[in-house]
């Protein structure tokens, strides 16, 4: 029998770094077809139905966008909270409290806002992500408990404000006892870009809240790889021992981490109530906070591929949709490939850090 | 001549970017001590490994008491009688002593019994061990004890020791040395690796020498000069200190009734220590570690603050509530004793380590780290402090330690420091390394700056500073000029003799009619 064995490579090529994430896009995209044939579909049919449907008109794209821009926020923000090694599990429960804290303002000014209600709504939102992160972060700083615990408990806790808020004191009383808030006026929702005069996005429902992540990659990208602060959350994430003797504050890496993330989760809660949703309800759990982790790992916690790795898994939302509406499969078919797509990943990811060699027979 | 009761054949180990070892031959006879001689990096610790088990060879034999055998496992090493004191020590951190030892013996597992067994051998050994303490609360030296007497405790026939005397005073070298001979006299095989070539010319009885994985050679070390043994070890002639006259300025660093709380359950509380460094001066203090050295650096760097301010003055001014950085910016610039994790961040780059410290240093802007003058800064450590590595992009864990040290070295003192504050400033690094910093150290002093060397190796501390005092139990001694103590007075001292030191305020306080 021949014995097999990991070795580590000395130096980690990389350029195969980088083709790992598309190394793994290949492989996923081929056990899919192999999928696809074995649910008794020609493969190649849904595979086109799948991947190449959903993006083939313009109105595909816009709805691409929509979910990708979401993803890519939070996950810019939870990248640069992983790079400190600080591990936020609980973006869902800041994305929910960011679409709370708008929410309240859309309502309380319902008939009475003006063109500063949005602005408004957008920086309540970020509060808000950034208060509920703010917990994990004053319990992990000042009483070392698990962030990835507290974190994901409190995501629960979200859940159960939205539901409470929806079924109770902010119900819509017009609305027949169902659990949704008041349409929000126009003044508290995201102009459409169609509105702008952008007539290629006519007849979309693609809004203004996607230039917030297209603002927020660049900055992400300057503040991750040329910014001191940046180096300093790197330093505490690789090193604590070392961010110590350089006198790197460790309790301010974690509030910052938390912050950023949290703050950046808010925002995407902001630009769902106040875009495609336009209001609170309780069938609103899109799990882009925790898609957004898987997000960040395919992206290398790096901002360019992180806004890549979106616009992937933002297609396999699409996808998942298409083959059930067309092809009358299982809407979960997103999940399998979600999960391929992370598990090829990380395989491959062991591959460029070390190679196969064989357990020598003549070994003493 | 008598079959040797190890001989190993031709062996070879590749690992991905080295040959460690190319085709090496060793043979150790019953009852002798047989050092193997050769700088950081010539295959030593690798050979070790592989006779131990640890480490498999990719070709070569091994033959014990004159039988072929294939050591699969450290567990099999020892099953034959081979033990092994590591270099590095593999200790669980989180897990007490006697813990940590029953984990490496067979048999029943009675901790009560094993604890009595310890404090047996570690009393007679002179290798004092509260088998009842976390690991990870236990200084470098501490450590090791742990590693000597766990392989004390399995009554080994051949017994490999990984530079064991790097952290012990001169009376437990001794000591060592003693407990060494009388298991030789019984017919145990000891290897002895070290570098330190005194050590190895009065203990040891034959020495194989080793040079960038090659054996170049097997002598009678008592028949050898150091200048000799070094000259084989290091293929060229030995670098000697260039020594000067001491002119001390003003007061850098001044300590004044400085009381530390313990570093944690079984840390050293500070007691009372009073200290001045001056400019221009190097201060050395020994000790065996886990005398209160963790304690003493974090006060001084402001890793841990003191609540009476005037305790730490830096420069004349009180110090004692001001972080790292502020103390940074007074000047204060420190080495500390774990290089990798600690000075630097073993994943990256020499040009991101030097930002670690130096980024006041015009590297950042704006809040944006400046790539050109970090590049620059880099590249002077490279340079001045002739650091071997692939460039300031190789990765600080690809550097050997005698490299990265004096890539930390370089990186602090470049930063115009009043005070450089140095722990273990030489410990496991190679002789050529050695002689360098060592240099680099008192040139620096000769140019007005502070130095307060923190080290275990008293003859570093002999060589090196101008005033020594030492550490035990928390109390610093008064300080003396170098060239009026001597190695035994200081080794008494570590020993907690000295005024007002822990073992004569016993003295004292036996003294006293009750």
């Amino acid at each position: 029998m021949i014995r097999l064995r990991l070795v580590p490579r000395a130096q980690p090529s990389r350029a195969m770094l980088f083709v790992a994430p598309l190394l793994a896009i290949a492989l996923t995209l081929l056990v899919g077809l192999l999928v696809f044939a074995w649910l008794g579909q020609n493969p190649l049919r849904a595979f086109r139905v799948f991947f190449v449907d959903p993006v083939s008109d313009m109105s595909g794209v816009s709805e691409l966008f929509l979910k990708a821009s979401p993803l890519c926020l939070i996950a810019l923000g939870l990248a640069i909270g992983f790079r400190a090694s600080i591990w936020n599990i609980g973006a869902e429960g800041q994305m929910y409290m960011g679409g709370i804290f708008a929410t309240g303002l859309a309502i309380a000014f319902h008939d009475r806002g003006g063109a500063w209600l949005l602005p408004a709504m957008i920086l309540a939102g970020a509060i808000g992500g950034m208060l509920w992160a703010s917990i994990t972060a004053a319990l992990r700083a000042h009483f070392h408990a698990n962030e990835i615990l507290v974190s994901l408990m409190l995501t629960y806790v979200a859940d159960y404000v939205v539901k409470y808020l929806v079924f109770g004191p902010w119900q819509d009383p017009q609305a027949n006892n169902f659990p949704i808030t008041v349409q929000f006026s126009d003044n508290a929702l995201f102009p459409l870009l169609a509105q702008w005069g952008w007539e290629a996005f006519e007849g979309t429902r693609l809004n203004a809240s996607v230039l917030i992540t297209l603002a927020a990659i660049p900055l992400a990208w300057i503040f991750m790889e040329r910014s001191f602060l940046g180096f300093q959350l790197l330093v505490s994430g690789l090193a604590p021992a070392a961010a110590r003797y350089a006198g790197f504050a460790e309790k301010r890496m974690v509030w910052l981490a938390l912050l950023v993330s949290g703050g950046a989760a808010g925002l995407a809660g902001v630009s769902e109530v106040a875009g495609p949703i336009g209001q609170l309800n309780d069938r609103w759990q899109p799990l882009y906070g925790f898609t957004a982790i898987i997000v960040a790992a395919l992206g290398r916690l790096n901002a360019i591929g992180i806004a890549l790795a979106s616009l992937l898994m933002a297609l396999l939302y699409l996808g998942g949709e298409a083959v059930q509406i067309t092809l009358q499969l299982p809407k979960a078919l997103s999940q399998v490939f979600q999960g391929l797509l992370l598990m090829f990943l990380l395989g491959c990811d062991v591959l460029v850090n070390y190679r196969i060699g064989r357990v020598p027979a003549a070994a003493l | 001549m008598t079959t040797p009761i190890l001989a190993l054949r031709g062996i070879r180990k590749a690992y991905p970017s080295v040959l460690a070892l190319d085709g090496v031959d060793l043979a150790v006879q019953p009852g002798e001590i047989h050092a193997v001689l050769g700088e950081n990096g010539a295959g030593k610790s690798t050979l070790m490994k592989i006779i131990y088990g640890a480490v498999r060879p990719d070709a070569g034999t091994m033959e014990w008491r004159g039988r072929v055998v294939r050591v699969h496992s450290p567990g099999e090493a020892r099953e034959l009688g081979i033990a092994m004191v590591f270099q590095h020590f593999a200790l669980f951190e989180s897990i007490t002593v006697v813990e940590n030892i029953a984990l490496a013996l067979a048999g029943p597992f009675d901790l009560k019994a094993l604890a009595s067994r310890i404090a047996e051998v570690s009393q007679r050994y002179g290798l004092p061990l509260n088998p009842w303490r976390h690991v990870h609360e236990l200084s470098v030296g501490e450590r090791q004890r742990v590693e000597i007497v766990r392989c004390l405790l399995q009554s080994p026939k051949l017994l490999i020791m990984d530079e064991p005397t790097s952290v012990l005073t001169p009376q437990a070298v001794e000591q060592l040395f003693g407990t060494l001979r009388t298991l030789a006299g019984e017919g145990t095989a000891i290897v002895y690796v070290s570098h330190k070539l005194d050590e190895i010319r009065r203990l040891c009885h034959r020495a194989t020498i080793f040079r960038a994985g090659r054996r170049v050679g097997e002598v009678d070390p008592a028949k050898e000069t150091e200048e000799s043994l070094a000259a084989m070890m290091i293929g060229r002639e030995f670098p000697r200190m260039q020594r000067r006259s001491h002119t001390p300025g003003e007061v850098a660093l001044e300590l004044v009734s400085l009381s530390v709380p313990a570093d944690g359950p079984f840390g050293t509380p500070l007691r009372e220590v009073n200290l001045r460094v001056h400019a221009g001066e190097i201060v050395g203090i020994a000790g065996v570690s886990g005398n209160g050295q963790a304690e003493l650096l974090e006060a001084i760097t402001g890793e841990r603050l003191v609540a009476d301010s005037g305790a730490v003055r830096l420069a004349g001014q009180p110090a004692g509530r001001l972080g790292t950085t502020r103390r940074r910016e007074l000047g204060l610039v420190h080495v500390p004793e774990e290089r990798l994790g600690r000075g630097t961040v073993p994943p990256m780059s020499l040009s991101e380590n030097a930002l670690l410290t130096a980024y006041r240093h015009g590297m950042v802007r704006h809040g944006l780290v400046m790539r050109e003058p970090a590049a620059a800064f880099t590249n002077a450590c490279i340079e001045g402090f002739d650091v071997r590595c692939g460039g300031l992009g190789a990765k600080a864990q690809s550097l050997s330690g005698g490299n990265l040290q004096k890539f930390i070295v370089g990186r602090e003192m470049r930063q115009k420091p009043r005070l450089m504050v140095v722990a273990q400033p030489t410990w496991g690094v190679d002789v050529a390394a050695t002689a360098l910093i060592r240099q680099q150290i008192v040139d620096l002093a000769a140019q007005g700056v502070a130095v307060l060397i923190v080290s275990e190796d008293l003859g570093e501390i002999l060589e090196t500073c101008d005033r020594v005092a030492v550490i035990a139990g928390g109390r610093v001694s008064p300080v003396k000029n170098v060239f009026e103590t001597s190695a035994e007075e200081i080794g008494r001292w570590m020993a907690g003799m000295f005024p007002g030191g822990p073992a004569m305020a016993a003295k004292d306080a036996e003294r006293v009619p009750a």
